[in-house]
C-alpha cells in the first residue's frame, strides 16, 4: 500500500499539487486519471522521489520515503517496478540485457539463473524468443512489454506505469492495460497507472483518483465513475463522443 | 557571472556523486572496459591520422624558415620533437579529442536523459552518475596518455617524412631528434593530458547530465560541452605551463 498525505508541490510560483492526499491499495490497480497538465506525472515523480515535496508525505507500507536515509530510498527503490511512457529501456543493451539488468546489479545470481528468470519474464509478457533483439528493433507495444517485463523482474512491491498506453493502437492497449491488470493480482502488488485514457479506465480502474488542478476532485472506481454528479469529472470523462452516447444509452435503458 | 556559479555550483555537486564506490564492482569492470574502447580505441586512427601530418608540416616549416646557413639541418628534428612533444601532442591533440569524445559523451548521456533511461536508473535505486559518468572519467585518464605517446610517435614519422620532402636527411633528422633530450618533457606532457582528459570527460559529463528537453536540447548540449571543453583546456595549459615550466 501506497499512501500520500496532504502533498504539496510548487515549481517556482506556480502550484502544481494542493493538499493532495490519497491510498493506492495493494493487489488492485490504482488509477490517476486527469487532463493533460493536472499533475498526474508530478504525482508520480514524486512518489518515486525523482521530485522532492514541499509538504506532506508518501508513505510506503507505512515507511516515510522522504524521512528515511538516501541509502534507505535506495534500498526502497530496488521493490518499485517502473514503466515510463516512452519505455526507457537501455539503447545499447538487448531485450535480454536490458530485463537482467537489475539482476546483475542487485543479485548475487549465477548467469542461468538470472537467464531464467529473464526468460520467466519474457514469457509472462509473451515475448519468448525475443532475447537478442535491440531496443530500436521494437515495436511501441514491444517496447512497453519489455520495460513491463523489466519492471517486474526483482519482484517488486510496487509497479508505476505512467500513461502506459500512450502512442499505441486501442488493442494494443488493451493488451498492456490486461497484462498490468493480470500481474497486480498474480503477485498482489500496488499498482498504479497514470493516464488519461478513458478506455484504460473502464478496462482496469478500481480505485480511481481523480486530479483536477493540483487538487483531487473525485475518487472512487469504474462503476461509480459513470454515474458520479461531479461535473469536472463529467466533462473529463464524456468529452469524447463514444462515451456520451454509452451514457445516453445508459440512461434511455 | 551568476549563471557561471550555478554551472560550477552544480558541477561539483554532480562530481560529488559521481566519486563513489561503485554499486557492483563486476558491472564497473565491465562498463569501463566498454568505455576504453568507446573512448580510446575508436581514437586511435584519427589521432594517428592528424599526428603524422601535424608532425609533416611541423618539420617542413620548420625547415621553410631555416634561412640562414649557420642553422644546422639537425635543428628540423629539434625543432619538431619539441613542437610536437610540448604542445601539438598533449594540447592540440586533447582539443581534437574534446570534439570527438566529449561531444560523443554529451550526447550519448544527453539522449539518457531525455528518454528517461537516466530516471528509470535512478528509480531502480542507482546512482546514475556514479554509474555513467565514473567509467567514462577512469576511461579517458588511463587511455588518454596512450593516444599522446602514440601521437607524439606517429607525428615524429610525419616530421622525418615531411623533412624528407624538405631535404633534411635521415640521419640529420634522427641527430636533431636525439639532441639535448629532456626527458621531463614528457613528464609534463601526461600531467597536461591527465588534466585534459578529466576535463573533457566530466565537462561534457556534466552538460549532458543536466540536459532539459528533447532533440535540440542534446544537440545544443553537445555543442557547448565540447566549447567549454575547449575553452577550459586552453586555460589550463596556460596554468599548468606556468606552474611546471615557470
Amino acid at each position: 500500500m501506497i499512501e500520500v498525505r496532504n502533498i504539496e508541490k510548487h515549481f517556482g510560483e506556480n502550484y502544481v499539487l494542493k493538499n493532495v492526499s490519497f491510498i493506492f491499495e495493494q493487489g488492485k490497480t490504482n488509477l490517476i486519471i486527469g487532463e493533460s497538465g493536472s499533475g498526474k506525472t508530478t504525482l508520480i515523480k514524486i512518489l518515486i522521489g525523482l521530485h522532492k515535496i514541499d509538504s506532506g508525505a508518501v508513505l510506503f507500507d507505512g515507511v516515510n520515503f522522504n524521512s528515511i536515509k538516501t541509502k534507505e530510498q535506495r534500498i526502497l527503490r530496488q521493490e518499485i517496478g517502473m514503466l515510463f511512457q516512452a519505455g526507457a529501456l537501455y539503447d545499447s543493451m538487448t531485450v535480454e540485457e536490458n530485463i537482467m539488468f537489475p539482476l546483475s546489479m542487485f543479485t548475487d545470481k549465477t548467469e542461468e539463473e538470472k537467464l531464467e528468470r529473464v526468460n520467466f519474464c519474457l514469457k509472462r509478457v509473451n515475448l519468448e524468443g525475443k532475447n537478442n533483439l535491440l531496443p530500436a528493433e521494437l515495436s511501441g507495444g514491444m517496447t512497453k512489454r519489455v520495460a513491463i517485463a523489466r519492471a517486474i523482474v526483482m519482484q517488486p512491491k510496487y509497479l508505476l506505469c505512467d500513461e502506459p498506453n500512450s502512442g499505441l493502437d486501442p488493442k494494443t492497449a488493451i493488451i498492456i492495460d490486461n497484462l498490468i491488470h493480470e500481474i497486480t493480482k498474480e503477485y498482489n502488488i500496488t499498482t498504479i497507472v497514470n493516464t488519461h485514457d478513458m478506455n484504460s479506465v473502464m478496462e482496469i480502474g478500481e480505485n480511481i483518483a481523480f486530479i483536477n488542478h493540483g487538487e483531487i476532485w473525485w475518487t472512487g472506481n469504474k462503476d461509480e465513475l459513470l454515474n458520479s454528479d461531479n461535473k469536472e469529472l463529467n466533462d473529463f470523462v464524456f468529452a469524447s463522443e463514444l462515451f456520451k452516447r454509452l451514457k445516453h444509452e445508459d440512461e434511455t435503458c | 557571472m551568476i549563471k557561471l556559479l550555478q554551472h560550477l555550483g552544480l558541477y561539483f555537486i554532480m562530481m560529488k556523486k559521481v566519486i563513489s564506490t561503485p554499486e557492483k564492482w563486476s558491472v564497473f569492470r565491465k562498463q569501463l572496459v566498454l568505455e576504453m574502447e568507446k573512448v580510446g580505441l575508436n581514437s586511435i586512427g584519427l589521432v594517428i591520422i592528424l599526428s603524422f601530418f601535424m608532425g609533416a608540416v611541423v618539420s617542413i616549416q620548420t625547415a621553410f624558415n631555416m634561412f640562414s646557413p649557420l642553422l644546422p639541418s639537425t635543428l628540423v628534428g629539434l625543432a619538431s620533437r619539441d613542437s610536437l612533444i610540448l604542445e601539438f601532442s598533449p594540447t592540440v591533440i586533447s582539443l581534437i579529442l574534446a570534439g570527438k569524445v566529449g561531444s560523443s559523451i554529451a550526447s550519448e548521456i544527453g539522449s539518457m536523459r531525455v528518454t528517461e533511461q537516466i530516471d528509470a536508473l535512478e528509480i531502480m535505486g542507482i546512482n546514475s552518475a556514479s554509474f555513467l559518468i565514473l567509467p567514462k572519467i577512469i576511461a579517458t585518464i588511463l587511455f588518454f596518455p596512450f593516444l599522446i605517446i602514440m601521437s607524439m610517435g606517429v607525428g615524429m614519422i610525419g616530421a622525418w617524412a615531411g623533412g624528407l620532402s624538405a631535404d633534411v636527411t635521415t640521419a640529420d633528422f634522427i641527430s636533431g631528434l636525439r639532441y639535448g633530450f629532456n626527458p621531463f618533457y614528457i613528464t609534463y606532457a601526461m600531467i597536461k593530458t591527465v588534466f585534459f582528459a578529466f576535463i573533457i570527460s566530466s565537462v561534457s559529463a556534466y552538460f549532458g547530465y543536466h540536459t532539459k528537453g528533447g532533440a535540440i536540447a542534446v544537440g545544443k548540449s553537445s555543442t557547448i560541452a565540447v566549447v567549454a571543453s575547449s575553452i577550459l583546456i586552453l586555460l589550463f595549459n596556460y596554468l599548468l605551463t606556468n606552474i611546471i615550466l615557470s
